[in-house]
Protein backbone atom coordinates (compact mmCIF):
# COMPACT_ATOMS: atom_id res chain seq x y z
CA UNK A 1 0.00 0.00 0.00
CA UNK A 2 1.24 3.59 -0.86
CA UNK A 3 1.42 6.46 0.97
CA UNK A 4 -0.79 8.09 -1.99
CA UNK A 5 -3.43 5.57 -0.85
CA UNK A 6 -3.83 6.93 2.35
CA UNK A 7 -4.20 10.33 1.63
CA UNK A 8 -6.32 9.72 -1.29
CA UNK A 9 -8.01 6.42 -2.71
CA UNK A 10 -7.16 6.44 -6.40
CA UNK A 11 -9.13 5.06 -9.41
CA UNK A 12 -6.94 2.32 -9.73
CA UNK A 13 -7.63 1.08 -5.93
CA UNK A 14 -11.00 1.40 -6.69
CA UNK A 15 -11.29 -0.52 -10.04
CA UNK A 16 -8.96 -3.27 -8.18
CA UNK A 17 -11.40 -3.24 -5.32
CA UNK A 18 -14.43 -3.81 -7.50
CA UNK A 19 -12.65 -6.78 -9.40
CA UNK A 20 -12.17 -8.00 -6.28
CA UNK A 21 -15.48 -8.21 -5.32
CA UNK A 22 -16.59 -10.06 -8.79
CA UNK A 23 -14.55 -13.39 -7.35
CA UNK A 24 -17.23 -14.49 -5.31
CA UNK A 25 -18.96 -17.98 -4.99
CA UNK A 26 -22.88 -18.73 -5.33
CA UNK A 27 -24.43 -20.53 -2.71
CA UNK A 28 -24.02 -24.87 -3.42
CA UNK A 29 -27.76 -25.00 -3.62
CA UNK A 30 -28.47 -23.09 -6.45
CA UNK A 31 -28.22 -25.67 -8.93
CA UNK A 32 -30.65 -28.02 -7.07
CA UNK A 33 -33.25 -25.41 -6.73
CA UNK A 34 -33.20 -24.71 -10.50
CA UNK A 35 -32.68 -27.81 -11.20
CA UNK A 36 -35.85 -28.72 -9.66
CA UNK A 37 -37.63 -25.91 -10.65
CA UNK A 38 -37.32 -26.61 -14.05
CA UNK A 39 -37.94 -29.92 -13.74
CA UNK A 40 -34.65 -31.74 -14.03
CA UNK A 41 -33.82 -31.69 -10.05
CA UNK A 42 -35.34 -33.55 -7.76
CA UNK A 43 -36.33 -32.55 -3.92
CA UNK A 44 -37.43 -35.42 -1.34
CA UNK A 45 -39.79 -35.71 2.00
CA UNK A 46 -40.91 -39.06 3.73
CA UNK A 47 -43.87 -40.81 3.43
CA UNK A 48 -46.34 -43.56 5.72
CA UNK A 49 -46.72 -46.15 3.24
CA UNK A 50 -48.75 -50.05 4.45
CA UNK A 51 -45.09 -50.94 4.89
CA UNK A 52 -43.38 -48.16 6.64
CA UNK A 53 -41.70 -44.48 6.02
CA UNK A 54 -40.37 -43.98 2.85
CA UNK A 55 -38.16 -41.17 1.14
CA UNK A 56 -39.75 -40.26 -2.01
CA UNK A 57 -38.13 -38.02 -4.19
CA UNK A 58 -39.71 -35.58 -6.99
CA UNK A 59 -39.76 -33.22 -9.57
CA UNK A 60 -41.46 -31.46 -11.82
CA UNK A 61 -42.10 -34.30 -13.77
CA UNK A 62 -43.63 -36.50 -11.04
CA UNK A 63 -42.23 -39.23 -8.60
CA UNK A 64 -38.80 -40.13 -9.13
CA UNK A 65 -37.68 -42.57 -6.38
CA UNK A 66 -39.10 -44.84 -3.57
CA UNK A 67 -37.05 -45.90 -0.74
CA UNK A 68 -38.02 -47.64 2.16
CA UNK A 69 -35.48 -48.68 5.36
CA UNK A 70 -32.94 -46.21 4.84
CA UNK A 71 -31.58 -43.52 6.11
CA UNK A 72 -31.86 -40.23 4.89
CA UNK A 73 -28.08 -40.34 3.65
CA UNK A 74 -28.56 -43.41 2.30
CA UNK A 75 -31.11 -42.19 0.38
CA UNK A 76 -29.24 -39.22 -1.05
CA UNK A 77 -26.63 -41.39 -1.96
CA UNK A 78 -28.14 -43.91 -3.36
CA UNK A 79 -30.41 -41.75 -5.57
CA UNK A 80 -27.29 -39.62 -6.74
CA UNK A 81 -25.56 -43.07 -7.73
CA UNK A 82 -28.37 -44.25 -9.82
CA UNK A 83 -29.64 -40.58 -10.98
CA UNK A 84 -26.39 -38.83 -11.14
CA UNK A 85 -28.60 -35.78 -10.08
CA UNK A 86 -28.34 -33.43 -7.19
CA UNK A 87 -31.04 -33.97 -4.21
CA UNK A 88 -32.49 -31.93 -1.73
CA UNK A 89 -34.35 -32.62 1.06
CA UNK A 90 -37.83 -30.47 1.65
CA UNK A 91 -39.64 -30.01 5.04
CA UNK A 92 -42.72 -30.31 3.68
CA UNK A 93 -43.20 -31.82 0.06
CA UNK A 94 -45.83 -29.74 -1.52
CA UNK A 95 -49.43 -30.04 -0.58
CA UNK A 96 -50.83 -31.31 -4.30
CA UNK A 97 -48.71 -34.03 -4.07
CA UNK A 98 -49.35 -35.16 -1.13
CA UNK A 99 -52.64 -35.10 -2.04
CA UNK A 100 -52.08 -37.30 -4.84
CA UNK A 101 -49.72 -39.50 -3.13
CA UNK A 102 -52.46 -40.14 -0.56
CA UNK A 103 -54.60 -41.05 -3.50
CA UNK A 104 -52.90 -43.39 -4.78
CA UNK A 105 -52.04 -45.30 -1.93
CA UNK A 106 -55.42 -45.24 -0.93
CA UNK A 107 -56.86 -46.73 -4.22
CA UNK A 108 -60.18 -45.41 -3.38
CA UNK A 109 -60.21 -42.90 -7.29
CA UNK A 110 -58.18 -43.12 -10.19
CA UNK A 111 -54.72 -41.60 -9.35
CA UNK A 112 -53.65 -38.49 -11.47
CA UNK A 113 -50.14 -39.38 -9.98
CA UNK A 114 -47.40 -38.82 -12.97
CA UNK A 115 -43.83 -40.74 -12.96
CA UNK A 116 -40.39 -39.78 -13.60
CA UNK A 117 -39.39 -42.21 -15.84
CA UNK A 118 -36.93 -40.95 -17.99
CA UNK A 119 -33.63 -42.90 -18.32
CA UNK A 120 -35.21 -46.27 -18.57
CA UNK A 121 -35.76 -47.98 -21.76
CA UNK A 122 -38.84 -48.22 -23.99
CA UNK A 123 -39.35 -52.02 -22.28
CA UNK A 124 -38.75 -50.82 -18.45
CA UNK A 125 -41.26 -48.66 -19.66
CA UNK A 126 -43.55 -50.93 -20.82
CA UNK A 127 -43.05 -53.03 -18.10
CA UNK A 128 -43.65 -50.61 -15.10
CA UNK A 129 -46.66 -48.80 -17.07
CA UNK A 130 -48.64 -52.03 -16.94
CA UNK A 131 -48.04 -52.99 -13.81
CA UNK A 132 -49.32 -49.77 -12.69
CA UNK A 133 -52.66 -51.26 -14.20
CA UNK A 134 -53.48 -53.75 -11.98
CA UNK A 135 -56.04 -52.85 -9.57
CA UNK A 136 -55.41 -52.78 -6.33
CA UNK A 137 -56.37 -56.09 -4.33
CA UNK A 138 -55.38 -57.81 -7.21
CA UNK A 139 -52.28 -59.83 -8.43
CA UNK A 140 -50.91 -61.23 -11.59
CA UNK A 141 -48.28 -63.08 -12.36
CA UNK A 142 -45.10 -62.20 -14.38
CA UNK A 143 -45.40 -64.13 -17.67
CA UNK A 144 -48.67 -61.85 -17.91
CA UNK A 145 -46.94 -58.60 -18.22
CA UNK A 146 -44.79 -60.30 -20.79
CA UNK A 147 -47.88 -61.37 -22.98
CA UNK A 148 -49.48 -58.20 -22.29
CA UNK A 149 -46.69 -55.96 -23.17
CA UNK A 150 -46.31 -57.96 -26.55
CA UNK A 151 -42.93 -59.85 -25.24
CA UNK A 152 -44.37 -63.38 -24.34
CA UNK A 153 -40.60 -64.84 -24.00
CA UNK A 154 -39.38 -61.97 -21.63
CA UNK A 155 -40.79 -63.11 -18.18
CA UNK A 156 -37.75 -63.24 -16.86
CA UNK A 157 -36.53 -59.39 -18.01
CA UNK A 158 -39.94 -58.60 -16.56
CA UNK A 159 -38.79 -59.50 -13.22
CA UNK A 160 -35.50 -58.22 -13.58
CA UNK A 161 -37.26 -54.81 -14.54
CA UNK A 162 -39.91 -55.22 -11.82
CA UNK A 163 -37.17 -56.31 -9.08
CA UNK A 164 -35.42 -52.64 -10.14
CA UNK A 165 -38.33 -50.72 -10.08
CA UNK A 166 -37.72 -46.67 -9.27
CA UNK A 167 -40.09 -46.24 -7.47
CA UNK A 168 -41.78 -49.13 -5.24
CA UNK A 169 -45.41 -48.91 -3.52
CA UNK A 170 -46.22 -46.44 -5.96
CA UNK A 171 -45.95 -48.52 -9.29
CA UNK A 172 -47.29 -51.65 -7.62
CA UNK A 173 -44.63 -54.25 -8.31
CA UNK A 174 -45.63 -56.39 -5.38
CA UNK A 175 -49.09 -57.21 -7.31
CA UNK A 176 -46.84 -59.19 -9.77
CA UNK A 177 -46.60 -62.59 -8.38
CA UNK A 178 -44.95 -66.29 -9.57
CA UNK A 179 -47.13 -67.89 -12.78
CA UNK A 180 -47.01 -70.90 -10.13
CA UNK A 181 -49.36 -68.44 -8.07
CA UNK A 182 -46.70 -67.96 -5.12
CA UNK A 183 -45.90 -64.56 -3.92
CA UNK A 184 -42.59 -64.91 -4.82
CA UNK A 185 -39.36 -62.03 -4.14
CA UNK A 186 -39.65 -58.66 -3.10
CA UNK A 187 -37.41 -55.67 -2.87
CA UNK A 188 -37.94 -55.69 1.25
CA UNK A 189 -38.21 -59.87 1.85
CA UNK A 190 -41.64 -61.41 0.92
CA UNK A 191 -42.95 -60.93 4.32
CA UNK A 192 -42.96 -57.11 3.06
CA UNK A 193 -44.88 -57.99 0.21
CA UNK A 194 -47.33 -60.84 1.75
CA UNK A 195 -47.90 -57.12 4.06
CA UNK A 196 -48.79 -54.63 1.42
CA UNK A 197 -50.91 -56.60 -0.20
CA UNK A 198 -52.79 -57.96 2.56
CA UNK A 199 -53.15 -54.07 3.50
CA UNK A 200 -54.51 -53.71 -0.04
CA UNK A 201 -57.76 -55.95 0.73
CA UNK A 202 -55.71 -59.05 -0.93
CA UNK A 203 -55.80 -62.75 0.61
CA UNK A 204 -52.72 -63.79 0.48
CA UNK A 205 -53.39 -66.65 2.24
CA UNK A 206 -55.90 -68.78 0.09
CA UNK A 207 -54.19 -67.41 -2.75
CA UNK A 208 -50.86 -69.56 -1.73
CA UNK A 209 -53.62 -72.38 -1.05
CA UNK A 210 -54.48 -72.48 -4.35
CA UNK A 211 -50.65 -72.54 -5.71
CA UNK A 212 -49.97 -75.16 -3.78
CA UNK A 213 -52.98 -77.37 -4.70
CA UNK A 214 -52.16 -76.32 -8.35
CA UNK A 215 -55.04 -74.55 -9.19
CA UNK A 216 -54.65 -71.46 -10.37
CA UNK A 217 -58.25 -70.10 -12.05
CA UNK A 218 -61.71 -69.35 -10.90
CA UNK A 219 -64.71 -70.37 -13.00
CA UNK A 220 -68.32 -69.31 -12.99
CA UNK A 221 -70.80 -71.95 -14.11
CA UNK A 222 -73.66 -69.59 -13.93
CA UNK A 223 -71.33 -67.09 -16.98
CA UNK A 224 -68.80 -70.15 -18.13
CA UNK A 225 -65.87 -67.35 -17.63
CA UNK A 226 -62.82 -68.43 -15.82
CA UNK A 227 -60.46 -65.55 -14.01
CA UNK A 228 -57.41 -64.87 -12.04
CA UNK A 229 -58.54 -65.64 -8.26
CA UNK A 230 -57.84 -62.22 -7.13
CA UNK A 231 -59.92 -60.84 -9.81
CA UNK A 232 -62.58 -58.42 -8.99
CA UNK A 233 -65.31 -60.60 -10.97
CA UNK A 234 -63.65 -63.86 -9.54
CA UNK A 235 -63.86 -62.59 -6.01
CA UNK A 236 -67.91 -62.12 -6.73
CA UNK A 237 -68.25 -65.80 -7.40
CA UNK A 238 -70.15 -67.49 -5.00
CA UNK A 239 -68.70 -70.96 -3.21
CA UNK A 240 -71.87 -72.82 -5.10
CA UNK A 241 -70.81 -72.14 -8.07
CA UNK A 242 -67.20 -71.64 -8.09
CA UNK A 243 -64.98 -74.31 -10.47
CA UNK A 244 -61.27 -74.89 -10.02
CA UNK A 245 -59.08 -75.35 -12.87
CA UNK A 246 -55.22 -75.86 -13.26
CA UNK A 247 -54.76 -74.25 -16.59
CA UNK A 248 -56.29 -72.22 -19.64
CA UNK A 249 -56.29 -75.89 -21.27
CA UNK A 250 -58.28 -77.28 -18.61
CA UNK A 251 -60.80 -74.35 -18.52
CA UNK A 252 -61.19 -73.87 -22.30
CA UNK A 253 -61.96 -77.78 -22.56
CA UNK A 254 -64.36 -77.10 -20.31
CA UNK A 255 -66.25 -74.63 -22.56
CA UNK A 256 -64.66 -71.23 -20.54
CA UNK A 257 -63.81 -68.18 -21.72
CA UNK A 258 -62.05 -65.79 -20.41
CA UNK A 259 -62.45 -62.81 -18.53
CA UNK A 260 -62.22 -59.44 -20.59
CA UNK A 261 -61.08 -58.02 -17.47
CA UNK A 262 -58.29 -59.79 -15.82
CA UNK A 263 -57.38 -61.54 -19.01
CA UNK A 264 -56.19 -65.04 -17.70
CA UNK A 265 -55.17 -66.51 -21.26
CA UNK A 266 -52.69 -64.28 -20.87
CA UNK A 267 -50.75 -66.02 -18.98
CA UNK A 268 -50.72 -69.98 -19.64
CA UNK B 1 -39.08 -57.06 -6.96
CA UNK B 2 -35.00 -57.47 -6.36
CA UNK B 3 -33.63 -60.49 -4.84
CA UNK B 4 -32.20 -58.39 -1.70
CA UNK B 5 -33.86 -59.61 1.34
CA UNK B 6 -34.49 -56.29 3.03
CA UNK B 7 -32.47 -53.93 4.74
CA UNK B 8 -30.28 -51.32 2.71
CA UNK B 9 -31.16 -51.83 -0.66
CA UNK B 10 -29.19 -50.39 -3.33
CA UNK B 11 -30.10 -48.67 -6.29
CA UNK B 12 -27.60 -49.72 -9.28
CA UNK B 13 -26.09 -47.09 -11.55
CA UNK B 14 -27.40 -46.69 -14.72
CA UNK B 15 -27.60 -44.59 -17.77
CA UNK B 16 -29.72 -41.39 -17.20
CA UNK B 17 -31.38 -38.80 -19.50
CA UNK B 18 -28.74 -36.14 -18.41
CA UNK B 19 -26.21 -37.27 -21.20
CA UNK B 20 -22.38 -37.84 -20.20
CA UNK B 21 -21.07 -35.56 -17.56
CA UNK B 22 -18.46 -33.50 -19.14
CA UNK B 23 -17.25 -29.78 -19.10
CA UNK B 24 -18.51 -27.52 -21.99
CA UNK B 25 -16.94 -24.81 -22.78
CA UNK B 26 -18.94 -21.43 -23.31
CA UNK B 27 -18.42 -21.24 -26.53
CA UNK B 28 -19.65 -24.48 -27.14
CA UNK B 29 -22.70 -24.41 -24.72
CA UNK B 30 -24.95 -22.44 -26.97
CA UNK B 31 -24.64 -25.78 -29.69
CA UNK B 32 -25.16 -28.44 -26.72
CA UNK B 33 -27.96 -26.41 -25.48
CA UNK B 34 -29.79 -26.93 -28.63
CA UNK B 35 -28.49 -30.45 -28.94
CA UNK B 36 -29.69 -31.64 -25.40
CA UNK B 37 -31.05 -28.80 -23.06
CA UNK B 38 -31.50 -31.27 -20.16
CA UNK B 39 -28.11 -32.27 -20.22
CA UNK B 40 -26.07 -29.24 -21.05
CA UNK B 41 -28.61 -26.99 -18.80
CA UNK B 42 -26.72 -28.37 -15.78
CA UNK B 43 -23.25 -26.77 -17.12
CA UNK B 44 -24.96 -23.62 -18.15
CA UNK B 45 -25.79 -23.25 -14.63
CA UNK B 46 -22.87 -24.61 -13.09
CA UNK B 47 -20.46 -22.10 -15.43
CA UNK B 48 -22.84 -19.09 -15.01
CA UNK B 49 -23.81 -19.32 -11.10
CA UNK B 50 -20.91 -16.98 -9.81
CA UNK B 51 -21.08 -14.65 -12.19
CA UNK B 52 -24.77 -13.92 -12.39
CA UNK B 53 -24.62 -14.60 -8.24
CA UNK B 54 -21.98 -11.81 -8.33
CA UNK B 55 -23.57 -9.61 -10.07
CA UNK B 56 -26.79 -10.11 -8.50
CA UNK B 57 -24.95 -9.63 -5.22
CA UNK B 58 -24.28 -6.03 -6.19
CA UNK B 59 -27.78 -5.19 -7.82
CA UNK B 60 -29.28 -6.11 -4.82
CA UNK B 61 -26.74 -5.75 -2.30
CA UNK B 62 -27.72 -8.92 -0.09
CA UNK B 63 -27.03 -12.34 -0.40
CA UNK B 64 -30.97 -13.55 -0.22
CA UNK B 65 -31.50 -11.61 -2.74
CA UNK B 66 -29.03 -12.32 -5.20
CA UNK B 67 -29.31 -16.06 -4.73
CA UNK B 68 -33.01 -15.39 -5.57
CA UNK B 69 -31.85 -13.24 -8.58
CA UNK B 70 -30.16 -15.51 -9.79
CA UNK B 71 -32.47 -18.90 -9.24
CA UNK B 72 -35.10 -16.68 -11.11
CA UNK B 73 -32.55 -16.10 -13.97
CA UNK B 74 -31.56 -19.91 -14.99
CA UNK B 75 -35.44 -20.96 -14.63
CA UNK B 76 -36.13 -17.68 -17.26
CA UNK B 77 -34.14 -19.12 -19.32
CA UNK B 78 -34.41 -22.52 -19.16
CA UNK B 79 -38.16 -21.90 -19.89
CA UNK B 80 -36.77 -19.54 -23.04
CA UNK B 81 -34.61 -22.12 -23.90
CA UNK B 82 -37.36 -24.79 -24.21
CA UNK B 83 -39.58 -22.32 -26.04
CA UNK B 84 -36.84 -21.23 -29.08
CA UNK B 85 -36.21 -23.00 -31.57
CA UNK B 86 -33.24 -25.09 -32.30
CA UNK B 87 -31.60 -22.58 -34.69
CA UNK B 88 -32.08 -19.42 -32.41
CA UNK B 89 -30.42 -20.94 -29.27
CA UNK B 90 -27.49 -22.17 -31.08
CA UNK B 91 -27.16 -18.46 -32.35
CA UNK B 92 -27.49 -17.14 -29.17
CA UNK B 93 -24.92 -14.57 -27.22
CA UNK B 94 -25.57 -16.70 -24.07
CA UNK B 95 -23.69 -14.67 -21.66
CA UNK B 96 -25.37 -11.08 -22.55
CA UNK B 97 -28.25 -12.84 -22.61
CA UNK B 98 -27.82 -14.28 -19.34
CA UNK B 99 -27.05 -10.87 -17.80
CA UNK B 100 -29.94 -9.13 -19.55
CA UNK B 101 -32.46 -11.73 -17.72
CA UNK B 102 -30.83 -11.30 -14.54
CA UNK B 103 -31.08 -7.86 -14.62
CA UNK B 104 -34.93 -7.49 -15.86
CA UNK B 105 -35.42 -10.13 -13.19
CA UNK B 106 -33.95 -7.66 -10.80
CA UNK B 107 -36.09 -4.52 -12.17
CA UNK B 108 -38.86 -6.28 -11.81
CA UNK B 109 -38.42 -7.69 -8.51
CA UNK B 110 -37.36 -3.81 -7.27
CA UNK B 111 -40.97 -2.31 -9.43
CA UNK B 112 -43.09 -0.86 -6.93
CA UNK B 113 -40.49 -1.44 -4.10
CA UNK B 114 -38.45 1.09 -2.09
CA UNK B 115 -35.26 1.53 -2.06
CA UNK B 116 -33.56 -0.60 0.96
CA UNK B 117 -31.36 0.90 3.17
CA UNK B 118 -27.49 -0.51 3.16
CA UNK B 119 -26.17 0.00 5.99
CA UNK B 120 -22.65 1.51 6.13
CA UNK B 121 -21.64 -1.34 9.15
CA UNK B 122 -21.57 -3.93 7.95
CA UNK B 123 -20.26 -5.92 10.94
CA UNK B 124 -20.39 -10.03 10.31
CA UNK B 125 -21.46 -9.50 7.08
CA UNK B 126 -18.25 -9.26 5.08
CA UNK B 127 -17.68 -12.60 3.94
CA UNK B 128 -21.75 -12.55 2.57
CA UNK B 129 -21.03 -9.15 0.84
CA UNK B 130 -17.95 -11.16 -1.11
CA UNK B 131 -15.17 -9.47 0.92
CA UNK B 132 -12.75 -12.30 0.60
CA UNK B 133 -10.09 -12.98 3.32
CA UNK B 134 -6.68 -10.63 3.42
CA UNK B 135 -3.62 -11.43 1.76
CA UNK B 136 -1.16 -12.62 4.37
CA UNK B 137 1.56 -11.04 3.38
CA UNK B 138 -0.11 -7.27 3.90
CA UNK B 139 0.72 -5.93 7.71
CA UNK B 140 -2.63 -6.66 9.71
CA UNK B 141 -2.93 -2.53 9.87
CA UNK B 142 -2.71 -2.16 6.50
CA UNK B 143 -5.07 -5.14 6.21
CA UNK B 144 -7.86 -3.92 8.96
CA UNK B 145 -8.05 -0.40 6.55
CA UNK B 146 -8.34 -2.57 3.37
CA UNK B 147 -10.59 -4.51 4.67
CA UNK B 148 -12.45 -1.20 5.92
CA UNK B 149 -12.53 0.14 3.00
CA UNK B 150 -13.79 -2.75 0.83
CA UNK B 151 -16.70 -2.77 3.12
CA UNK B 152 -17.62 1.02 2.45
CA UNK B 153 -16.86 0.58 -1.15
CA UNK B 154 -19.39 -2.49 -1.51
CA UNK B 155 -21.88 -0.14 0.73
CA UNK B 156 -21.18 2.77 -1.85
CA UNK B 157 -21.82 0.54 -4.62
CA UNK B 158 -25.22 -1.11 -3.51
CA UNK B 159 -26.10 2.76 -2.68
CA UNK B 160 -24.84 4.41 -6.49
CA UNK B 161 -28.34 4.83 -8.08
CA UNK B 162 -28.77 2.08 -10.60
CA UNK B 163 -27.64 4.33 -13.91
CA UNK B 164 -24.32 3.75 -12.76
CA UNK B 165 -24.61 0.98 -10.72
CA UNK B 166 -25.22 -1.75 -13.56
CA UNK B 167 -22.86 -0.79 -15.94
CA UNK B 168 -20.11 0.09 -12.95
CA UNK B 169 -20.58 -3.79 -12.04
CA UNK B 170 -20.69 -4.89 -15.30
CA UNK B 171 -17.15 -3.37 -16.55
CA UNK B 172 -15.51 -3.16 -13.65
CA UNK B 173 -16.95 -6.38 -11.07
CA UNK B 174 -18.14 -8.36 -13.50
CA UNK B 175 -15.05 -7.53 -16.32
CA UNK B 176 -16.99 -7.21 -19.25
CA UNK B 177 -16.27 -5.30 -22.14
CA UNK B 178 -18.34 -2.37 -23.14
CA UNK B 179 -19.53 -3.28 -26.88
CA UNK B 180 -21.02 -6.15 -24.34
CA UNK B 181 -22.38 -3.84 -22.17
CA UNK B 182 -24.19 -1.71 -24.35
CA UNK B 183 -25.65 -4.78 -25.83
CA UNK B 184 -26.91 -6.02 -22.81
CA UNK B 185 -28.04 -2.33 -21.37
CA UNK B 186 -29.52 -1.95 -24.99
CA UNK B 187 -27.82 1.60 -24.77
CA UNK B 188 -25.32 3.66 -26.70
CA UNK B 189 -21.41 2.33 -26.20
CA UNK B 190 -20.84 6.06 -25.60
CA UNK B 191 -23.61 6.16 -22.97
CA UNK B 192 -21.81 3.23 -21.03
CA UNK B 193 -18.53 4.21 -20.93
CA UNK B 194 -19.63 8.00 -19.93
CA UNK B 195 -21.63 6.58 -17.37
CA UNK B 196 -19.06 4.05 -15.79
CA UNK B 197 -16.40 6.64 -15.90
CA UNK B 198 -19.40 8.93 -14.03
CA UNK B 199 -20.18 6.29 -11.40
CA UNK B 200 -16.33 5.16 -10.73
CA UNK B 201 -15.28 8.92 -9.88
CA UNK B 202 -19.14 9.33 -7.68
CA UNK B 203 -17.22 5.82 -5.60
CA UNK B 204 -13.66 7.82 -5.62
CA UNK B 205 -15.51 11.03 -3.87
CA UNK B 206 -17.70 8.72 -1.44
CA UNK B 207 -15.03 6.84 -0.72
CA UNK B 208 -12.09 9.75 -0.13
CA UNK B 209 -15.15 11.32 1.99
CA UNK B 210 -15.74 8.13 4.41
CA UNK B 211 -12.06 8.14 4.65
CA UNK B 212 -10.75 10.66 5.85
CA UNK B 213 -12.30 11.33 9.44
CA UNK B 214 -11.41 7.87 9.81
CA UNK B 215 -7.51 8.89 9.53
CA UNK B 216 -8.11 11.64 11.89
CA UNK B 217 -9.59 9.36 14.67
CA UNK B 218 -6.51 6.92 14.38
CA UNK B 219 -4.05 9.67 14.42
CA UNK B 220 -2.63 9.29 11.21
CA UNK B 221 -1.19 12.00 9.33
CA UNK B 222 -2.58 13.19 5.81
CA UNK B 223 -0.04 13.75 3.36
Amino acid sequence: MDRHRRALVGLHVIARMLREMGNVRAPATILAAVLERAGGGDAYGRLETPIGAAFIAYNARGVSAVMLRVSAAEFERAFRARFARPIRRVKEMPGSLVTHLTRHLQGTRRSALRFDLRGLSEFERAVLRKALEIPRGEVRPYAWIAREIGRPRAVRAVGTVLAQNPVPVLIPCHRVVRSDGHVGNYGYGPEAKRAVLAAEGVNVKTLEALARSGLHYYGSDTTRIYCFPSCRYARRISDKHRVLFHSNAEAAAAGYRPCAACRPARAS
Amino acid sequence: MSLQSGGVVTMPSRKNGHGEKRPVDDRSLPAALAADLDGAFEWMVLSYQNRLYGFALRLAGQPQDAEDITQDTFVHAYRALMAYPGERVRDLALRPWLYRIALNVFRNRGRGGRLRVISLDHAGHESALGIEEQDAAVLPEQALEEAELKRTLGALVAALPARYRVPVVLRHVQDLGYREIASILRQPIGTVKGNVHRGVRLLQQAVNAQQRPALHVHGRRRR
